[in-house]
């Protein structure tokens, strides 16, 4: 399959490129602005290729169903990440309710072994940040599909009138831009040493 | 210099359990008196009414983010120690947040370590 192409609702590539549209509207423009013996037949074959072309990108985009993506796909999506969020915040409230339980029997435990205890637990309590950041990274997605949500409502708008059964919508932006971006990917991202030597530089 | 442990320190994070983390951990290095907000807003009441020697906040909040907050502070011409703590690792951020007045800066993750380092090297020694 070429890059400039989707599938069909039968997997099959769809039997126009998108270069085509150009070329039979230049084609057309051209012999009409060329005029004289421009021949009719010539002109309708064009304008029915075009037509053909239009038929199919129509059906396509109905296939694809956005209004279902709207409103049950990416609802559903974002539902179960935020149930992600709270479970995950819930477990990690349980375990650190666990660490301060061990925290606050330490002083029975003893001498020798106390302070390896302590630190592990205090290892625990560090590794639970995982929640934090994975709750940040969740919540990158979820923005990322209402922004794909409302693109799509904005095709709805466009489309909406002019393909049955598809619908319009309102096309409301959302997210804040005041805010950072949360994590980046490892790969991304510079290191707390990089940053300390960054700091190092002001003093 | 030595830390005052009996200071006031302010902790200012939109997650619950950043706060826990955070509130443990200094727990564990001896601050008793910690306050806790989960945005700019919340810590500016707070610092409004009480004198705080150390704020550690997140950039990430809203309505008012850790920056904002900074910012705000600086303002009034309040230099309280600030620490940012953020999962963001940029450098135009660093800078930002430096230029705005920030003491020093914590990338999340972190351990007990790198919190104890930071507030040492803003307050100095334990």
């Amino acid at each position: 399959m070429s890059g400039n192409q989707s599938l069909d609702e039968n997997g099959d590539e769809p039997s126009y490129q998108r270069g085509q549209v150009v070329d039979i509207i230049n084609s057309v423009i051209s012999r009409v602005q060329v005029g004289g013996d421009v021949s009719s037949d010539l002109l309708y074959k064009e304008l029915r290729d075009l037509k053909d072309i239009i038929e199919e990108a129509r059906s396509e985009i109905t296939f694809a169903n956005p209004d279902e993506i709207k409103n049950k796909h990416i609802p559903t999506a974002t539902d179960e990440l935020d149930a992600v969020v709270g479970a995950t915040e819930e477990a990690t409230g349980t375990i650190m309710d666990s660490c301060e339980v061990i925290q606050s029997q330490m002083e029975h435990v003893a001498s020798e072994i106390a302070p390896v205890i302590g630190a592990e637990v205090t290892k625990i309590f560090e590794a639970c940040s995982f929640q934090d950041i994975t709750g940040q990274r969740i919540t990158k997605v979820i923005n990322t599909l209402n922004q794909i949500e409302v693109k799509i409502d904005s095709l709805l708008s466009v489309l909406g009138k002019k393909i049955p059964g598809l619908s319009g919508g309102s096309g409301e932006e959302g997210e804040s831009e005041s805010l950072l971006n949360g994590p980046q990917m490892p790969d991304k991202a510079i290191t707390q040493v990089d940053i300390d030597k960054l700091l190092a530089e002001f003093d | 210099m030595s830390v005052d442990k009996d200071m006031h320190v302010l902790i200012v994070d939109d997650y619950k359990t950043m706060l826990r983390i955070i509130k443990n951990l200094l727990g564990q290095l001896g601050f008793r008196n910690v306050d806790e907000a989960t945005d700019g807003e919340m810590a500016l009441k707070l610092m409004n009414g009480r004198k705080y020697g150390l704020v550690i906040s997140d950039w990430n909040m809203e309505p008012m983010t850790g920056l904002g907050l900074l910012k705000s502070v600086r303002g009034k011409n309040d230099n309280v120690p600030f620490i940012m703590i953020t999962a963001e690792s940029k450098t135009e951020n660093v800078i930002t947040a430096k230029e705005a007045g920030v003491n020093n800066y914590i990338v999340k993750p972190f351990n007990a370590d790198t919190l104890k380092q930071k507030i040492s090297a803003v307050l100095g020694d334990f």
